[in-house]
């Protein structure tokens, strides 16, 4: 990636060498959603000592490009799990996972990192910012690791900053910003790499109300503009937010349940 | 991620992180410090101690007439016999003879007033020949020592200690002047070099600044009357070097038992006496001191290892989070190792220029505030900014190499 685009320009994506052609999201129905992630059959098991815990049993899935999904379920369901799978920050035990047609599972270290680079813009509950460094040295990070020339750095930090209309406040530590604010750094640090994949780990967890009504806004519009979105949450009235809500208990799936107007057909 | 920007990157972890970078560049600076301090007066008491040994002359045999070993339970006075000969001398002098010896001085002292004018001195009046000098390590301050010429012509002359000449000359210049010794007029030609009285040896004089040298025959005609004009009352024997110290002692021994016809070494009618005693004392002296020094040097440099150890452990433990973000972003393991080996290597550099530079300014400041001599070890010093620089950079890399291994989220949740 050398230039900026910007977010649903209509431009190929990263997705281009797989043949496939972003669309733009007019905010009517979309013509073709290939499938941004693919699971099948996917468990994840933790050995603590001699106890095996399946924090997930068998799920299989698809998300398509474009969708808004919520994950819910209730603390210990294996949402958590999900997601860090999804996010590539952990490896499934068995079963195959495949990310823009790539498959995950059988990926070495260095390509795992490549594809958290490229392909996935996170937002966490704790933020999880660099309290050393300014708003647009922590929003450039994912940039610095992608190779890309520091004034161009600097460019897209601060565009993405101002997406998030932040751009007062560039040069703040974390530290000197509130939570809400914070977050927002965050956001603008997921989507500072046009990723193809906006993962939000209960985003609002530690907000108040009116930050967290803020960032369901701001992956609302991400999501408009053409963004894959997959929120995880225990809150129903964030769920709803998204366009269709996939239920998570006791490591398995529920059924998935289309709602809202941003919903997709299957 | 390039090479200058994985500097960069590893640079502005250790500015933006103040506090931290500077407590571990203080550690890894303290090692450094302690160990060159340390070693630094240990080697040089070392060289204090080994210099005042050397000193008392270690490689000098005494011969002194007389046994003190008889079996009939008669024995006369300390040196009172006049067994011992110039002739004795000269043949020991002999390089075919005793070729471990390296300077051989006959003597005879007594102790006499010396008059100059109105002032009075009573000290001890050496009588020896020019090899005196090179024998006992002395040099002269002014002036000139006894040469053959004046024992061939029994000039009067003498050569006067440091505090012999003080005493009766007092700032007035010696050479020159003329001394009454024993009532004989005779005249000053040097001064003796000042050695202090803690580096006296064993001779008969107690104090090596308060004698007067005056050539052995200008003694032995004047002064002295002994049995014999031709006796001295001891032979000083310098072997060529403290380890042939024995052979010389050997050579000595058996080359006077043949002179003085004696063919059992019981009723030698001489005593050898050695600084045997000195040197074995100066040895494992030495030798505790260099193990002290070995100790101390090696527990400073345990001590500022473990410090720069704990610290880099501590300060890398507590950024396992920030190692899991940055996987998370996209940092690949290689990447956060040169990060973390970028980062370590910063600190631990300037530490130990930072510690090197304290450690010679105490070095060369300490000295004035206390009596101790310090002497700047380099291997020491080199020693120690390696191992402190290498403990850094292991126990910097090692940690945040294990976290780069880590999966991101068991990284990111790590408290």
């Amino acid at each position: 990636m050398t230039a900026s685009k910007h977010p649903g320009s209509g431009s190929p994506g990263p997705l281009g060498d797989t043949g496939e052609v972003r669309v733009e999201n007019t905010g009517t129905y979309p013509l073709v959603r290939p499938p941004v992630i693919e699971a099948h059959d996917v468990w994840k098991t933790y050995r603590n000592g001699s106890l095996e815990v399946d924090a997930l049993r068998g799920v299989s899935f698809e998300i398509r490009s474009g969708e808004y999904v919520a994950v819910m379920g209730p603390s210990g369901s294996g949402k958590s799990t999900l997601m860090h799978i999804l996010g590539c920050l952990d490896v499934p035990t068995s079963g195959s996972f495949f990310l823009a047609g790539e498959d995950v599972s059988a990926m070495s270290e260095e390509e795992l990192a490549h594809v958290r680079n490229r392909r996935i813009g996170f937002v966490f509950q704790q933020f999880n910012l660099l309290a050393s460094m300014s708003a647009w040295r922590n929003v450039e990070l994912p940039l610095l690791y992608a190779g890309v020339e520091r004034a161009e750095r600097k460019r897209r930090a601060l565009e993405a900053l101002e997406r998030v209309g932040l751009d007062s406040r560039v040069d703040h530590r974390p530290g000197e910003l509130s939570g809400g604010q914070q977050q927002r750094v965050a956001m603008a640090r997921a989507l500072v790499t046009d990723p193809d994949l906006i993962l939000a780990d209960e985003p609002t967890g530690n907000l108040d109300s009116v930050s967290a009504d803020d960032i369901i806004g701001l992956l609302a519009d991400l999501h408009r503009s053409g963004r894959t979105v997959v929120l995880i949450t225990h809150d129903a009235d964030v769920a709803e937010a998204g366009g269709r809500t996939m239920r998570i208990r006791d490591g398995q799936l529920l059924e998935g349940e289309p709602a809202g107007s941003g919903a997709v057909g299957r | 991620m390039n090479v200058l920007e994985t500097f960069r990157t590893g640079l502005e972890a250790v500015v933006s992180h103040r506090l931290r970078s500077a407590l571990t560049v203080l550690g890894i600076m303290i090692g450094i410090t302690a160990v060159i301090l340390t070693v630094g007066l240990g080697e040089g008491a070392q060289q204090q101690v080994s210099s005042q040994i050397s000193a008392l002359g270690s490689n000098l045999l005494t011969v002194t007439p007389g046994s003190t070993t008889s079996s009939e339970g008669i024995r006369g006075g300390f040196g009172s016999a006049s067994t011992l000969t110039v002739g004795d001398a000269t043949a020991l002098s002999s390089r075919v003879v005793a070729p471990d010896i390296n300077a051989v001085a006959p003597a005879t002292t007594v102790s006499d007033s010396l008059v100059a004018g109105t002032t009075n001195w009573t000290t001890t009046v050496v009588g020896t020949d020019p090899s005196w000098l090179t024998v006992r390590g002395r040099s002269m301050t002014e002036g000139r020592f006894i040469a053959d010429h004046d024992l061939a012509t029994r000039a009067d002359v003498v050569v006067l200690g440091a505090t012999t000449a003080q005493e009766l000359f007092g700032f007035r210049d010696p050479v020159g002047q003329t001394v009454d010794v024993a009532g004989q007029p005779m005249s000053v030609i040097g001064v003796l070099n000042t050695v202090g009285s803690s580096s006296s040896s064993s001779s008969t004089s107690s104090n090596p600044d308060d004698q007067a040298i005056v050539p052995l025959t200008t003694a032995s005609a004047l002064l002295f009357g002994g049995s014999s004009r031709n006796s001295v009352s001891q032979i000083l024997v310098q072997a060529t070097s403290a380890g042939t110290l024995s052979a010389a002692y050997q050579e000595a021994d058996a080359e006077l038992l043949s002179l003085h016809g004696i063919t059992t070494a019981a009723s030698a009618d001489f005593t050898i006496t050695s600084e045997q005693q000195v040197l074995s004392t100066a040895t494992s002296v030495d030798k505790t001191l260099t193990v002290l020094l070995g100790g101390v040097a090696g527990i400073s440099l345990l001590v500022g290892g473990i410090g720069v150890m704990n610290i880099m452990l501590v300060s890398v433990t507590e950024r396992i989070r920030e190692i899991g973000l940055r996987k998370a972003l996209g940092a690949t393991p290689r990447v956060i190792r040169r990060q973390f080996l970028v980062e370590a290597s910063v600190l631990g550099s300037v530490g130990g220029i930072l510690g090197a530079g304290l450690g010679l300014l105490g070095a060369a400041i300490l000295p004035h505030f206390i009596s101790d001599k310090i002497t700047i070890s380099p291997v020491a010093t080199v020693g120690a900014i390696v191992i402190a620089i290498g403990i850094g950079i292991a126990f910097g890399v090692y940690p945040a190499s294990r976290a780069a291994r880590l999966a991101p989220i068991d990284a990111l949740r790590s408290e």
